[in-house]
């Protein structure tokens, strides 16, 4: 009897084991599916319509690709991640500098707002020229596009957090006789997270864009180049693979930025109820 | 708004040891549409440990008067005393304590550290803790377990609770409350009914409760103030001759039932 009890708890123990490992996998297995769909409709139909491999390689070709040149992408990797990095750090931390004195500073906001939104219309393809004419051909001019690039939708979530405290919260910080710095340290800064690492996921994508555009104007290092290369060279395998690299590194970027934002925000924000 | 004859409550004869005296207090508001009148000719006197609930329909000013009170607005005319001083004393020695209706924690912070808020900011910051403990109030309102817990971890109610606990962390001689539990079911809010009243008697505390629900009011307060709109004014002040400590189920008495009768009739005629 208690054997047979035993053996009926450890079957039904490995069965929910099982469905639980199912429910895992029907949760993760469509994004799969869909990527290898996608790469097999592309490998079918590069073959079955003659696609000649200067103009469109198939995925095996690419994956070939970062078998042979996996030196060279490397190698350039390197100076393209260095650039993003730096933009991203240097882009955001103004931004957020600029943003902490707007909300200080109504006068400054007023000011200089219109002219940050101004910078921010200009394509990022004409300003990089400029930026290359003016500080040459090494990293300076990569960061300050990269730089540019994440700087403004940083600026804008981060005034909107600063700004998102309840007027009730700020009722109750007078009735304490808070000061404002108080108020600062206490309420906005933790306030504005959820707003900031919005602006940061979007920055981990856009500061590689960035470096890459810088690199496309008179460089000879760097994933932007090696583009740029390739492309000239008709070496469309190696092209897909330098694409493939760096929205690697935009996604790693991205992954790091949301591994800080779970350690960092457990609490969710107030929502109407 | 021309001088027109109003109902006005009779100033509470022992004013000398009140808590807090409203004469004759206007507060009017310049929006886009033109002023508005929020209140007009105010007297009022609470006793210190007294319990006054503000009964009346939207827009009669109650929020407004504990604002006045709080020292978050300022009166266009007349005069508030709160504790013998003024507002802006009581507010800076930490007099008053508000409980809005929206609990307005911190959601990045644990129920007992947002209890410990008001210790950490302001002039008095690190100095005056009452005798009571952030732990002993969370224990107070019902929360020993929880100190640990966020706000979204939390319900309505228990986020309620937090937010008295906090207000009571500065051991406040006078606690204003604007429509604490007005967002609650009314299982819970019954269940806060009694334990408030619970807290007043241990505390001590001069208690200003804002409502539009009348037999909250009327369980609750000693008196309670019916107030008309546009412009809010002081209707009637009604003695609520119920003795303390009230239950529940005395909502049901004859008494009881008689007040509220009362207070409901004030309200329509309005």
């Amino acid at each position: 009897m208690a054997v047979t009890e035993e053996a009926g708890a450890t079957h039904a123990a490995g069965k929910s084991e099982r469905s639980l490992r199912l429910a895992a996998w029907r949760r993760r297995s469509p994004p799969v599916l869909a990527a290898i769909a996608i790469l097999l409709a592309w490998q079918l139909g590069v073959m079955l319509f003659g696609v000649p491999a200067y103009i469109a390689p198939t995925p095996l070709d690419v994956l070939g690709e970062f078998g042979r040149e996996y030196k060279l992408l490397f190698d350039n990797l390197v100076p393209t991640a260095l650039e993003s990095l730096a933009g991203f750090f240097v882009g955001n931390l103004v931004a957020v500098l600029i943003a902490i004195s707007f909300v200080h500073n109504k006068t400054a906001e007023r000011a200089f707002y219109p002219l940050a939104v101004f910078v921010n219309t200009i394509p990022i393809l004409a300003i990089a020229p400029i930026l290359v004419l003016i500080f040459g051909n090494g990293f300076a001019p990569k960061v300050m596009i990269a730089a540019l690039i994440c700087f403004f939708p940083t600026l804008v979530n981060m005034v909107r957090g600063l700004e998102s405290v309840s007027p009730q919260m700020l009722d109750l910080m007078r009735i304490l006789s808070a000061s404002k710095s108080e108020v600062f340290w206490k309420i906005r800064i933790q306030s504005s997270l959820p707003f900031l690492f919005a602006a940061l996921k979007i920055a981990t994508t856009t500061c590689v864009i960035g470096a890459i555009v810088g690199e496309w104007i008179g460089s000879n290092f760097g994933l932007g180049a090696l583009i740029l290369e390739a492309t000239y060279n008709f070496r469309s395998p190696l092209l897909y693979a330098t694409v493939f690299v760096a929205s690697g590194l935009a996604v790693v970027l991205f992954a790091s930025v949301t591994a800080i934002e779970k350690r960092l925000i457990r609490w969710k924000p107030p929502t109407a109820h | 708004m021309g001088a027109t004859a109003v109902m006005e409550p009779e100033v509470v004869a022992d004013s000398g040891s009140g808590a807090l005296i409203l004469d004759d207090v206007t507060v009017r508001f310049e929006t886009d549409s033109g002023p508005v009148t929020a209140l007009e000719n105010i007297s009022l006197a609470v006793e210190e440990g007294g319990f006054l609930t503000m009964l009346g329909p939207s827009g009669c000013g109650k929020s407004t008067l504990l604002r006045v009170v709080a020292d978050l607005v300022a009166p266009t005319s007349g005069t508030v005393r709160v504790l013998g001083g003024s507002t802006e004393q009581a507010r800076t020695d930490r007099a008053i304590s508000f409980v809005f209706q929206d609990a307005t924690l911190l959601p990045w912070r644990s129920a007992i550290d947002n209890v410990r808020l008001p210790l950490e900011v302001g002039r008095s910051a690190g100095g005056r803790v009452g005798p009571r403990t952030p732990e002993e109030l969370l224990d107070l309102v019902g929360l020993a377990g929880r100190e640990e817990a966020l706000p979204h971890e939390l319900s309505g109610g228990m986020r309620q609770r937090v937010a008295i606990a906090r207000a009571l962390v500065t051991q406040p001689r006078v606690l204003l409350m604007d429509e604490p539990f007005g967002a609650l079911d009314e299982i819970t809010r019954d269940k806060l009914n009694e334990e408030l009243l619970r807290i007043w008697r241990e505390t001590g505390t001069t208690i200003l409760f804002v409502t539009h629900s009348i037999p909250e009011a009327a369980f609750l307060g000693k008196r309670v103030l019916v107030m008309s709109a546009n412009p809010g004014r002081c209707r009637d002040l009604v003695d609520v001759p119920l003795a303390y400590p009230r239950r529940l189920r005395d909502r049901e008495s004859i008494e009881f039932v008689k007040i509220a009768a009362h207070l409901r009739e004030l309200l329509e005629s309005c």
